[in-house]
C-alpha cells in the first residue's frame, strides 16, 4: 500500500482534531523502508501510541511503543490482538489491527497470513500476534501451539503480566507458583508455564524470554523475530510487562520491577534455530537489522 | 498448486471461464448426474472460484471437507488446511475472509456448538464467508444422527441462514449463497444448512452445468468494510477510550451496528428471491385449509403426507421456507390466505421452526398453528406420523 499510511479526507480536514492532523503530517512509518527505525525516534514519532487508555505507568503501554517502533514494514503489517488490557491500546494506533475473540488470535492470524500470501504473492506482508498471557497461554494455548506446529509464518508476542489484568486480577498459567490472586485464594498450585521453551519444542525458530525494561533490546528482538517469521517459520517473544495495579506498585515503579526481574526470573532466554541464525546474518549484511 | 497470478479477465486461476451467477444458475446447459450431497458440494465449490477453505472432521460433513481438499490439490481452491478444532477453524476462516478471500467451511452438530462464539463475531465483522452446515444431533446422549437442533442456536447470530431440501438445492444454493453474501449492501456471513445424512449421504439425480465455467472472483474492495490486507489506510482510528469502557458509546455502537447487520440480512431478500426462485416454494392444493410450513427434508416428508391426504380427500399444501434468516414473512402470510390449520413438522425436539413461525405470524394471521409432529435424534419422519397428527387435530377422535 501507499507509504502514506494515514491520510485525512480533505473535506474533513477543518473539523479534525489537532493530533490527527499532526499525525498525518509527522508520521514516519515509511522510514522503516529505508533503514531500521530505532527507538531513538520515539519522542518525535506521532504514530507510536501517543495516547492510550491503560493505567498510568502501565509497562504494557511503554513496551507496545517499543514494539511498534521496531516493525520492519508497518505499512504492510497486520497485528492481531485479543481481549485484555493489551487490546485496549490498539484502537489508538494508525495500523491495521484485528481484535477478534479472547484466545483465537493465532487462528485468526493463520487465516490472514495464508490469504495474504495467496493474494499478494509478490509483496511481503507481516502478521504479528500480540496478546496477554491469559489469551496466549491459557484460553488460547491450543491455538498458539498449533500455529507453531503448523509452521505458520507469524510472530507471536505475549505481554506476560503474569495475571488476568483486565478482568480484575485472576491467576493465569503464567503466574508464579504460590502467588495469591483472585481465583487462587490459597496460592497458585503449579509452576509458571515455561512458554518460551514450549515455543521452542513446538517448532518456533526464534524464542525469547525477556522483560520490557530495555527498549533497544525489545526492539531488536521484535525486528529479528519478524524477519525470521517472514522467511523461516513461527517466532515467539515472551515479554514481562508487570501489572503494576495487581501487584501493588505505583505508576513510576514498573520500570524498576522489570529491571529487578531481568536478573531473576526473566534472566534472558534466547533460542535461535540454525536456519534462523543463518538468515539473520544475511539480514544484517543487507542492513535490515 | 494454483496461483492467483494465473487469473485473467476471462478465466480464473484454474483455467475455468468466468461467468455471471445468472449464467451459472439459469442459462448454462446442464447434464444429469447421480450424486450425494457431499459430492455435489464439491461440484459447487469447483465452480465457485473459492480462495480459501479450512476443515475439521465430524460426521456427517467430513466427506464434503475431504472433497474440498481434493479440489485444492487439483488447483481449484487457493488455500486449504485442516484446523485444530472447530473453534480454531471458524477463527481461521474469519481471518481468511477478513483478509479478502472468498471462503467456505463445513461442520456438523457438536462442531457448531464448539465454535459458537465465532458466528456472532463473523457477522459482527460483516465478513461474507459461507458455512455449509450438515446438521446433526447434539450430544448427549451420544448421537451422530441427523437432527437440526443446532440451527436454533444459530438463529440470532446475525448470519443469514438458508435451508436446502435436497442435493440439487444444495448445489444451486451454495453458489447463490456466495453471490448474495458478497453483495456490498448485504455483506454478512451465510450458513447454508442441510439435514446431514439425508442429504449429505443420499445419492440423487442432479442437473449440473459443465465444470469449465466458474463464478467471477470475489472483489474485497467492493466490500462495505475494507479488507485487512494493508492495501488501504487503517479503517478505524479511535481517539476515545475503547467503546466497551463507556456505557453510552457501547450502547450507541451496538444499537446501530446490531440493527445494521439485521437490516443487511433483510436487504438480502431481493437477491435471494431472484437467485433461489422465491424465498418459499409451494406444492399441493392451492385452496387448501391445511398447510405444512417446513424447511429441509421435513419438506420432503410433508409433501408425501400431502399426497396421502389428497388420496383421503383432504386438501393440503406444503410451504417450504428456503430462507430462515431472513425470514420470508410476507411470502408466508400470502401463502396462508384461506388456510385454517398450520402444521410445522420438524427434525428436532424443541420445535424451533414452529416457534419462529408462531412469533412471525403472531397477531397477523388468524390460523391455528400446530407445532408438530417432531422427531429427534435422527428418527425419520414418516408420512403416517404426519397424517396421524393432522387427523388428531383436524378430525379429533376419528383417527387417520
Ligand atoms: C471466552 C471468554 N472468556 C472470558 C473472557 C473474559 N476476559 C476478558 S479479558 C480476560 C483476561 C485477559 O488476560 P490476559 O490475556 O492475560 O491480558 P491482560 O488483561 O492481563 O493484559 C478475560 C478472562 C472473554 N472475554 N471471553
Ligand atoms: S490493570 Fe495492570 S495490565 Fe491492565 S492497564 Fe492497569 S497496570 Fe496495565
Amino acid at each position: 500500500m501507499a507509504l502514506d499510511i494515514y491520510k485525512i479526507n480533505p473535506e474533513f480536514r477543518d473539523i479534525m482534531p489537532k493530533e490527527i492532523i499532526e499525525l498525518e503530517e509527522n508520521a514516519t512509518w515509511a522510514q522503516n523502508q529505508e533503514r531500521p527505525r530505532g527507538i531513538k525516534e520515539l519522542p518525535e514519532t506521532k504514530e507510536l501510541l501517543e495516547e492510550h487508555s491503560l493505567c498510568a505507568g502501565c509497562p504494557e503501554a511503554a513496551t507496545l511503543r517499543y514494539v511498534l517502533s521496531a516493525l520492519p514494514k508497518p505499512e504492510d503489517t497486520v497485528i492481531v490482538n485479543s481481549t485484555g488490557c493489551t487490546s485496549l491500546m490498539f484502537p489508538h494506533i494508525a495500523l491495521h489491527t484485528v481484535h477478534s475473540l479472547f484466545g483465537n488470535q493465532n487462528a485468526v492470524a493463520s487465516g490472514i497470513k495464508r490469504v495474504l500470501e495467496w493474494r499478494f504473492p509478490d509483496t511481503q506482508k507481516d502478521v504479528v500476534v500480540l496478546a496477554g498471557d491469559g489469551a496466549t497461554v491459557d484460553i488460547g494455548l491450543d491455538y498458539t501451539l498449533q500455529s507453531f506446529f503448523r509452521q505458520e509464518k507469524i510472530t507471536t508476542i505475549c505481554f506476560d503480566n503474569e495475571v488476568y489484568a483486565n478482568t480484575g486480577g485472576q491467576e493465569s498459567g503464567m503466574t508464579a507458583k504460590g502467588q495469591v490472586f483472585k481465583m487462587a485464594p490459597t496460592g497458585k498450585k503449579f509452576d509458571k508455564v515455561p512458554m518460551w521453551e514450549l515455543a521452542k519444542t513446538s517448532g518456533c525458530h526464534y524464542s525469547v524470554n525477556m522483560t520490557g525494561s530495555a527498549p533497544k533490546a525489545v526492539a531488536k528482538a521484535v525486528r529479528e523475530a519478524i524477519l525470521v517469521a517472514r522467511e523461516i517459520g513461527p517466532t515467539y517473544l515472551n515479554i514481562y510487562t508487570p501489572c503494576i495495579l495487581e501487584i501493588g506498585l505505583s505508576a513510576n515503579e514498573g520500570l524498576g520491577e522489570m529491571k529487578d526481574q531481568d536478573k531473576d526470573r526473566f534472566a534472558s532466554y534466547k533460542h535461535v534455530s540454525p536456519e534462523a541464525e543463518e538468515y539473520l546474518k544475511k539480514c544484517k549484511k543487507e542492513g535490515l537489522l | 498448486m494454483s496461483k492467483i497470478t494465473d487469473m485473467t479477465k476471462t478465466h480464473n486461476w484454474s483455467g475455468q471461464k468466468l461467468v455471471s451467477i445468472d449464467h451459472m444458475l439459469f442459462e448454462a446447459p446442464r447434464t444429469k448426474h447421480f450424486m450425494t450431497g457431499s459430492e455435489v458440494l464439491k461440484e459447487a465449490v469447483k465452480r465457485a472460484t473459492v480462495d480459501a477453505s479450512v476443515s475439521y472432521p465430524i460426521t456427517p460433513q467430513s466427506e464434503a471437507a475431504h472433497l474440498i481438499g481434493e479440489l485444492w490439490a487439483e488447483g481449484y481452491v487457493g488455500v486449504y488446511f485442516r484446523g485444530e478444532n472447530e473453534f480454531g477453524v471458524m477463527s481461521e476462516v474469519a481471518g481468511c475472509s477478513m483478509a479478502g478471500a472468498r471462503t467456505i467451511t463445513t461442520t456438523s452438530g457438536p462442531g457448531t456448538l464448539r465454535a459458537m462464539e465465532n458466528f456472532a463475531q463473523w457477522s459482527g465483522t460483516r465478513a461474507p464467508m459461507q458455512l455449509v452446515l450438515m446438521a446433526r444431533g447434539i450430544n448427549s446422549p451420544l448421537t451422530i444422527q441427523p437432527d437440526n437442533l443446532e440451527v436454533q442456536y444459530l438463529l440470532e447470530t446475525g448470519c443469514m441462514i438458508w435451508y436446502a431440501e435436497n442435493v440439487q438445492e444444495l448445489f444451486d444454493m451454495s453458489l447463490a449463497a456466495f453471490t448474495v453474501a458478497e453483495q456490498p449492501d448485504v455483506h454478512v456471513p451465510i450458513i447454508t444448512a442441510v439435514d446431514g445424512f439425508f442429504v449429505s449421504h443420499t445419492r440423487e439425480a442432479v442437473e449440473l452445468p459443465d465444470d469449465d465455467i466458474a463464478l467471477q472472483p470475489y472483489d474485497p474492495y467492493a466490500a462495505p468494510l475494507p479488507p485487512i490486507d494493508s492495501e488501504m489506510p487503517p479503517g478505524r482510528f479511535l481517539r476515545d477510550p475503547f467503546v466497551m469502557k463507556s456505557n453510552y458509546i457501547s450502547y450507541a455502537t451496538h444499537a446501530s451496528w446490531q440493527w445494521e447487520i439485521r437490516s443487511a440480512v433483510e436487504r438480502s431478500k431481493r437477491y435471494a428471491r431472484h437467485l433461489l426462485n422465491g424465498l418459499v416454494h409451494i406444492t399441493g392444493n392451492e385452496d387448501a385449509e391445511i398447510a405444512f410450513v417446513t424447511c429441509g427434508t421435513a419438506s420432503n416428508q410433508a409433501k408425501e403426507g400431502q399426497r396421502e391426504l389428497e388420496k383421503l380427500g383432504i386438501k393440503s399444501k406444503v410451504i417450504k421456507l428456503r430462507t430462515i434468516r431472513p425470514f420470508p414473512e410476507e411470502e408466508l402470510i400470502e401463502a396462508l390466505e384461506g388456510v385454517k390449520y398450520v402444521f410445522v413438522p420438524e427434525f428436532n425436539v424443541v420445535g424451533w421452526l414452529a416457534n419462529e413461525v408462531k412469533a412471525k405470524l403472531y397477531g397477523k394471521v388468524d390460523v391455528n398453528i400446530h407445532a408438530g409432529p417432531r422427531v429427534a435424534g435422527g428418527m425419520s419422519l414418516p408420512a403416517e406420523a404426519i397424517i396421524q397428527e393432522v387427523m388428531e387435530v383436524v378430525n379429533p377422535g376419528k383417527g387417520a
